[in-house]
């Protein structure tokens, strides 16, 4: 009977914390198209593995009327359960219950989730929907945040850790979705920003609307910070667990190895690139072509379109692709997009990855603005992440490689294990005008008629330069290639590569450019 | 994906058929700095002019005091000469940038 009496009292005290922060504040969380936090990790992890704990958290805060307000589990939800079948550790913060505001105990539930996740060696995924700090706790709210951007960052490369901005993160608090791997938004909920409109008004007279500011499509557009983009919640929690699907658990696993699917035969790689280099033409339909079943998982479609990165299969295997875009500034590398592909090159190495390159650039961007936004310390992150990487390194020349940008697009002399060209491909300095332009500029200036010796020398020097066997004959190229032997290539290179062992020189961590 | 691939990018001396960034499109043409011109190095508001068209100026002159921040802050001239044009008024809030004095 007394253990009766007792479960019933447990599960009324539970049911009280279920409701958060009560029924009039769900329907106002409802009205703004948003989830209820737990309604929200239920529908990222698989049906009925979800295990909540320190629901009975409590803050003990005095001041400020502080001591008369009871806070819900203290304004987050922490807990672990699967997602595929993978473990997950997960905390998502409760907008319904004291706006999500971030105290003393509301972080240390957080930190306590995310050193069960290192400790466990989970992914931590990471819900945001907060206010901001509890300015009532005072400095105790900071310590809080430090706690967490710690934890992130000693977890950053030895388990994959997910931010999913659903609400506001204002403030100090952008930088733990900043140091994490993967950033997801849904349009109309998600704010970001270091300081709002109504600060950015008084201080410095410039008007802007949150949205427009720190939306969701600014973020995927414009600033970088986020790398997945959805219209409503659904759609995330598809991304998310897409996502989670194609990478380990941590450092010292691999990715779930599946059955290996033939690409759609509507991508025919032989008619995707046109001979003429200076045509665009859509490089993610090369990466479909050659990837499992053509599913190829994009990642920040919507930034530095020149750059085309994100995960797809490779016989069941996952691989990182990273592509030049032509059909995007000619698929330059400038500043933002070296940054993406950098990071992402720097994600696969860390959680052995192999990364899949095809190369098809003029070059970097020539500009005083790229000049003065510092594309040379940009740009070289491209080559740092590369040659840093010891994850299986294999590298398709589609056509152009030019200049640093056939350096930096994981050539061999960055140890690329396998290069391959197509007959297409144009290994050199520069593009033929360039060239010709500087080689042969007496004979130009001084010809009977210019323009007829400059077609002649440029129509040399492609002759001579615009091909892949000047590379290949000095083994830079380690095969030219029919296109469509690419993907029999890859699967053979990635196999035989299974077991890469590369000792770097000790180092306590290397200093990136960044 | 809206599909307009039909921009050129120049470079070295070859057109690209390509769709150019808001980024790129957008970029701001370089100017060289003209020593006359006094701009604004941050948004903020002009809360007090110094000088007049007409003003005989030496390099280091205070011109402008422009508050930014909660720090007033003040704007010299970089060179000898007249105050040509004053383009802003007390209590005028500036973007980044803005042209506040001429001198000549």
């Amino acid at each position: 009977m007394a253990l009766e009496k007792k479960i019933r009292e447990l599960k009324e005290k539970r049911e009280k914390m279920l409701l958060g922060g009560g029924e009039e504040a769900i329907v106002k969380q409802k009205a703004m198209g948003k989830n209820t936090a737990r309604e929200r990790i239920m529908a990222i992890l698989d049906p009925g593995t979800f295990n909540e704990y320190d629901m009975f958290v409590e803050h003990d805060a005095r001041d400020f009327g502080m001591d008369k307000k009871n806070l819900p589990s203290d304004g987050v939800v922490i807990g672990t359960g699967t997602v595929h079948g993978n473990p997950v550790a997960v905390f998502a913060q409760d907008f319904t219950v004291a706006g999500g505001s971030l105290g003393l105990m509301h972080s240390r539930k957080i930190t306590k989730i995310m050193d069960h996740a290192l400790k466990m060696r989970i992914p931590l995924i990471g819900i945001n929907d907060s206010g901001g700090a509890r300015i009532q706790e005072g400095v105790n709210s900071l310590a809080g945040y430090g706690e967490i951007f710690f934890r992130n960052t000693i977890s950053s490369g030895v388990i994959p850790q997910i931010s999913v901005i659903l609400g506001p993160c204002a403030g100090g608090a952008v930088y733990s979705p900043a140091l994490t791997d993967f950033v997801f938004v849904v349009d109309n909920i998600s704010k970001m920003f270091i300081t709002g409109p109504e600060v950015i008004k008084t201080v410095l007279g410039e008007e802007i609307s949150m949205e427009a500011l720190g939306g969701a499509r600014v973020h995927c557009e414009t600033s970088g910070n986020a790398h997945f983009f959805a219209s409503s919640e659904e759609e995330c929690f598809d991304q998310i667990k897409r996502l989670i699907s194609f990478i380990p658990r941590n450092n010292e696993m691999r990715a779930a190895v599946t059955e290996t699917l033939p690409p759609d035969a509507r991508y025919d790689i032989e008619k995707i690139v046109p001979g003429d280099s200076t045509l665009p033409y859509d490089v993610r339909e090369v990466i479909m072509a050659v990837a499992d079943g053509s599913d190829f998982f994009e990642i920040q479609d919507m930034y530095a379109r020149n750059m085309v990165i994100g995960f797809g299969r490779i016989g069941g295997r996952t691989v990182g692709f990273v592509a030049n875009q032509p059909m995007e500034m000619a698929g330059v590398l400038d500043v933002d997009s070296s940054d993406k592909a950098a990071r992402f090159i720097r994600y696969c190495d860390a959680f052995s990855i192999p990364l899949v390159t095809f190369v098809d650039l003029p070059g970097y961007l020539p500009g005083v603005d790229q000049e003065h936004a510092g594309v040379i310390r940009h740009g070289a992150k491209v080559l740092y992440a590369y040659s840093e990487a010891t994850v299986p390194k294999l590298t398709v020349i589609l056509r152009k490689a030019y200049g640093g940008g056939y350096i930096a697009m994981s050539s061999r002399h960055l140890r690329a294990d396998f290069v391959f060209a197509w007959p297409t491909a144009e290994i050199a300095v520069m593009g033929p005008e360039g060239a010709a332009n500087i080689i042969f500029r007496k004979e130009i200036t001084s010809a009977a008629n210019p323009d007829d010796m400059r077609r002649q020398k440029v129509d040399e020097y492609r002759e001579k330069f615009a091909n892949p066997y000047v590379a290949a004959s000095r083994g830079y190229v380690d095969a030219v290639i029919e296109p469509s032997e690419t993907r029999r290539l890859l699967l053979h290179g990635l196999e035989v590569s299974e077991n890469k062992d590369v000792q770097m020189p000790w180092k306590k961590h290397g200093i990136p450019p960044f | 994906m809206e599909k307009k691939d039909t921009d050129k990018l120049v470079i070295d001396h070859t057109a690209y058929t390509t769709r150019l960034s808001p980024r790129f499109v957008s970029r701001k043409p370089y100017e060289p700095p003209v020593p006359g011109k006094i701009h604004s190095f941050i948004p903020g508001t002009v809360v007090e002019i110094l000088v007049k068209p007409g003003d005989k100026v030496k390099e280091g002159d205070d011109l402008v005091i422009l508050e930014a921040m909660k720090m007033k802050n003040r704007l010299k001239s970089h060179t000898d000469g007249k105050v040509v044009a004053v383009n802003v008024s007390t209590g005028d809030r500036v973007t980044k940038g803005a042209v506040l004095v001429e001198i000549a």
